[in-house]
């Protein structure tokens, strides 16, 4: 089978398997399960950037996609203009302070010589900085917090379209992947694959705590849509009509009586499904830009460096290329997209929950889906989303079901078979892994590998 | 005498909220550093399944610690757990040699590079994630008995008259002295005998080492025997310190990474210290100092916050920083690790 | 009948054949340079009869036994010991640890063969708790020859002992190195200072892409006027 015919193959099985769930558990759910593996394609896409290009390890996909979803929140929610009000002095002095504290560090770092005197003198500039900081922002933060705890409790943001934020999610996240490369690049893949582990657990924590930035565990709920509402829609004329006119057969079929009822019907299960196409088509959309953009950039001298610093970096360093500036692009690339991802998935579910991030589901299964479906081949990061969400979903229906049948000989009651019942939905974090290092071993490329063109 | 009675206050509370818990937070980092630090040395990649290694030698010692009580069997005053050790021990070493059979040992044939190992490690975290997850589920478990003071707050305020008290749990105390006579043991055997000498060639120079005739099988095994070993006691000492919860335990991870690279990766005494420096930075920046300073202070200068750099939910962030510093100041670390 | 020999070498790292064909051997009491051009595979032999690398012809033989089939491991337990060129010595471990890593493979009491190495090497047994990484490069290389003799070996093989070292321990590594002859060991070098080289050397190899060019006593060659010409620059 060549290239092109795998990919098909391979893709044309995913459909497949979309469509038994289709008819086999609703359209709903199927259509639910297609805008989540359209939003992991998205994320295994930049992840697949940064490893599958130029080798970096980003084990920080969590916090990145989380910074996408806060960009969803301050985007979106109107402005809390009573937070504002009286605060914004406050904010800003605690703001200029910070930089002040940020300027004098770096000048400290700049001009006293190496030795302990810089090592105490930059301590004691960082220590007074957060206290003068703090004592500007804690009375700002207390009087934001107490406007309205059980409604708002914090700035709001700013009002606009969500949409926008998938573009302010893909910023927001490459200006900290900036940061954090800046530090982490140029050492040993180990390390920078710690320190974005770090950085994504600081992201989320700060996303916990900060009330008045993110509402913190409180969570931020009823985000605005970029698609229409269910409600109004079994309420508007156009889309009952077309209600009408899809299920026409069904219609006339029935007794002139129950009519009226069964087209409410199709219109609340239509309306559902009809959010849920949207949805589809906004985040095709946006794969398709980002996919036809990767294989540009892939294609592009630039992204032949990429695989020439990637397969032996010093040779390409000897030969001039600035190895530390690319993987720093590529790693600010790559965590864009996967903020892009993170402002799409809070979209998708209307709040912003800080909780909802562990690293299992938001980081490992996004390398899962990497590996899996084949590193450094856009279509193969798109495969391992589709296919790897499709298995982690719908792995733990099955979990329950097998372990249901394999203890069936014991009795309904038994400790054993409800324990294992119970705990049957982490089988799936069991065989997340051993797919993983199936891949690896047996198929180290993956399912559609990287295709390593020779030249003719 | 007032001043002198304040300031011994000042320095009882610094001891029992900074000082004690430091030292056995610390010692509990400590362990899993030196477990990341020596397969770092030998296998040459960062593990990061070793956070769930720990969770799992520790859910095993909660089994058989559970299944003691109903025996009836316990330890007195000291946590029953500490018989159920050895239980732990050797099953997690089992799953680390199984997991090196059928996971690593193919890649170091293979000489893979460093990052294969890495990722192979997710693997791996995923399914003792999963296996901990499904055997004892995600909740909290406590498994502590026997006495919970060594020094009750109480007593020490009755028997020294001090405004403040000091108190040291069983747990903590253990934590410590397990922690020095395992830390003695480890020294004693990488110093003094003939395998640790060949672990210590091995990880500094695997080639020499193995035209000096060691065995690289054997050495492997040895390494996965000790990491089992120091994860499943710095796992059952967190645990009865604190609780058990797997998420916590993978969480683990960052501060262990962070002690053994701000020791220097790959170096034993560095791992211990670097776990000494990210408790200490950890309990020290997210502590209160209000009261000390309202003793240490005349009085009307007594400040009036909180006096704490960072609220407790951000000490991942303390170990974060200390990392990143390290990194851009001395990469290799504090005490001189591999050159990375 | 020769104590070592690798005879009708073929074989590489996988790619081009490296050697191709050369024959390398060493007697007892005796030593062997090899010496040649840079690429010459000086080395690759050394490392095959060593069994580094896998051969397509020729086969290995020690004191009339083939050894073939046998790992680096197991010709080293047999009584071959090798200094490489680079990284030769334990740096986290002291000078004494080094000298017991190179007798790991021994079961009897190594004090003895230690202290004929401080014999041998005064500075060492003055260094022995010093980390080797702490020593200069003179030093360490003693300290390598020392870790290599420590198994009591009865080949010794060096890859370019003398490699940037300063001309007076260059001398002084290459008198030890006599007097390591002198208890009977068969010694094999390779080495780019070929002049001094060739001087101590009972036996040289002129080695060019992979086959032997000229092979005769070390003076011989000395005095070879072709061999002056050509590879010891006149």
């Amino acid at each position: 089978m060549n290239e092109t015919q795998k990919t098909t193959a391979a893709f044309g099985v995913i459909a497949l398997l979309l469509l038994i769930i289709g008819f086999a558990q609703s359209w709903n759910v199927a259509l639910g399960i297609l805008n989540l593996c359209l939003i992991s394609a998205v994320m295994a896409l930049g992840v697949n950037m940064q490893w599958g290009y130029a080798g970096l390890l980003n084990v920080g996909v969590m916090g990145f996609a989380a910074l996408g979803g806060l960009a969803a929140v301050l985007v979106s929610q109107a402005p809390v203009a009573e937070a504002w009000r009286g605060n914004a002095g406050g904010l800003l002095l605690a703001a200029m302070c910070f930089a002040a504290t940020v300027f004098a560090g770096i000048f400290t770092y700049r001009r006293v010589p190496v030795g302990r005197t810089r090592t105490l003198a930059l301590a004691a500039v960082i220590i007074a900085g957060l206290f003068v900081t703090r004592f500007f922002l804690d009375p700002t933060i207390a009087s934001i917090e107490s406007v309205n705890p059980a409604k708002t409790g914090f700035l709001g943001g700013m009002g606009l379209p969500i949409i926008f934020s998938w573009l302010i999610g893909g910023f927001v996240a490459a200006g900290i992947a900036w940061c954090i490369g800046k530090v982490a690049l140029g050492l040993r893949a180990d390390y920078l694959a710690i320190a974005t582990l770090g950085i994504s657990e600081i992201i989320i924590a700060v996303l916990k705590n900060e009330d008045w930035l993110s509402r913190g565990v409180k969570n931020v709920t009823g985000l605005s849509r970029p698609v229409p509402y269910e409600l109004d829609l079994q309420s508007s004329a156009w889309f009952v009509d077309l209600m009408r006119w899809w299920h026409a057969d069904a219609l006339a079929a029935l007794a002139d009586g129950a009519r009226s009822e069964a087209l409410k019907q199709f219109a609340i299960d239509g309306s559902s499904i009809f959010v849920k196409l949207c949805y589809t088509g906004l985040f095709a959309s946006v794969l398709a830009i980002i996919l036809w953009l990767s294989v540009r950039a892939l294609n592009s001298p630039w992204g032949r460096m990429m695989r020439a610093i990637r397969d032996n970096e010093i040779a390409a360093g000897a030969m001039g290329k600035n190895v530390t500036r690319r993987h720093l692009e590529i790693f600010v690339l790559g965590s864009a997209v996967i903020g892009v991802a993170g402002a799409m998935l809070t979209t998708l579910d209307g709040q912003f929950t800080p909780t909802s991030y562990q690293p299992l589901r938001f980081t490992f299964l996004i390398w899962v889906m990497v590996i899996v479906g084949g590193s450094g081949n856009n279509a193969g990061s798109v495969l391992g989303g589709f296919l790897i969400w499709l298995v982690w979903i719908q792995a733990e229906p099955v979990g329950v079901w097998l372990m249901e049948f394999s203890t069936g000989w014991l009795a309904e009651d038994n400790a054993l078979r409800l324990h294992l019942i119970d705990n049957a939905q982490h089988m799936r974090l069991l065989f997340m892994g051993l797919v993983l290092l199936l891949v690896l071993r047996f198929s180290p490329g993956g399912i559609l590998p990287e295709v390593v063109r020779k030249r003719s | 005498m007032e001043v002198l009675g304040d300031i011994t206050s000042a320095v009882v509370l610094l001891l029992n909220f900074i000082v004690v818990p430091g030292l056995s937070y610390g010692s509990q980092l400590a362990l899993g550093a030196l477990g990341i630090t020596l397969v770092f040395g030998i296998l040459r990649f960062a593990n990061f399944a070793h956070g769930d290694t720990m969770a799992f030698g520790t859910m095993i010692v909660i089994l058989v610690t559970w299944w003691l009580q109903a025996q009836g069997i316990n330890l007195g005053p000291l946590p029953t757990a500490l018989l159920a050790l050895p239980a732990g021990i050797l099953l997690t070493v089992v799953l680390l040699v199984v997991t090196d059979r059928l996971v690593y040992r193919h890649y170091r044939r293979q000489k893979s590079a460093p990052v294969t190992f890495m990722i192979a490690s997710i693997g791996v975290m995923f399914v003792t994630n999963g296996v901990v997850r499904f055997v004892i589920g995600p909740n909290d478990q406590r498994f502590l008995d026997g006495e919970r003071f060594i020094l009750r707050a109480r007593d020490f305020k009755a028997s020294t008259g001090l405004a403040e008290g000091l108190s040291i749990k069983v747990s903590q105390g253990l934590t410590i002295v397990i922690a020095v006579l395992l830390v003695a043991a480890l020294f004693w055997f990488l110093q003094k005998t003939r395998t640790g000498k060949a672990m210590r060639a091995y990880s500094d120079n695997e080639d020499l080492a193995l035209l000096s005739g060691v065995d690289p099988d054997r050495v492997v095994l040895v390494t996965w025997t000790i990491a089992a070993i120091l994860a499943t006691i710095a796992g059952t000492l967190y645990g009865l310190d604190k609780s058990f919860k797997p998420f916590t335990y993978l969480q683990l991870l960052l501060p262990m990474f962070a002690a053994a690279i701000v020791g220097g990766i790959g170096n034993p005494i560095g791992a211990i210290l670097g776990g000494y420096v990210i408790a200490f930075s950890e309990v020290m920046v997210t502590y209160a100092y209000k009261k000390v300073f309202i003793y240490l202070l005349p009085q009307g200068l007594e400040p009036e916050g909180l006096v704490q750099l960072l609220s407790t939910d951000y000490k991942f962030a303390v170990s974060f920083v200390i990392l990143v510093l390290v990194l851009l100041v001395r990469p290799t670390g504090l005490l001189r690790g591999k050159v990375l | 009948m020769s104590f070592l020999v690798g005879e009708n070498l073929v074989g590489g790292y996988g790619g081009a054949d490296i050697l191709r064909g050369c024959t390398i051997e060493v007697n007892e009491g005796e030593i062997a340079v090899i010496v040649g051009p840079n690429g010459a595979g000086k080395s690759t032999a050394m490392k095959a009869l060593l069994g580094m690398l896998d051969l397509r012809e020729g086969e290995v033989r020690f004191r009339d036994r083939n050894l073939s089939s046998l790992t680096p491991q197991r010709r080293i337990a047999e009584g071959i010991a090798f200094v490489p060129q680079t990284q030769n010595v334990f740096t986290s471990m002291t000078v004494y640890e080094n000298l017991e890593m190179g007798a790991f493979l021994r079961d009897d009491q190594i004090d003895e063969t230690v202290e004929q190495v401080y014999e041998l090497f005064p500075i060492l047994a003055q260094k022995r708790d010093q980390l080797a990484g702490e020593l200069s490069g003179g030093q360490r290389q003693q300290v390598a020859v020392a870790r290599a003799l420590m198994s009591r070996p009865s080949v010794l093989m060096l890859d370019e002992p003398t490699a940037g070292v300063s001309p007076i321990v260059m001398d002084e590594l290459f008198d030890r190195i006599l007097e390591v002859r002198a208890t009977g060991v068969a010694i094999l070098m390779v080495e780019q200072n070929a002049r001094q080289a060739l001087d101590i050397a009972d036996r040289g190899y002129v080695l060019v892409m992979g086959e032997n060019r000229h092979t005769d006593s070390g003076s011989a060659l000395l005095a070879d006027p072709v061999v002056r010409r050509s590879f010891l620059g006149g």
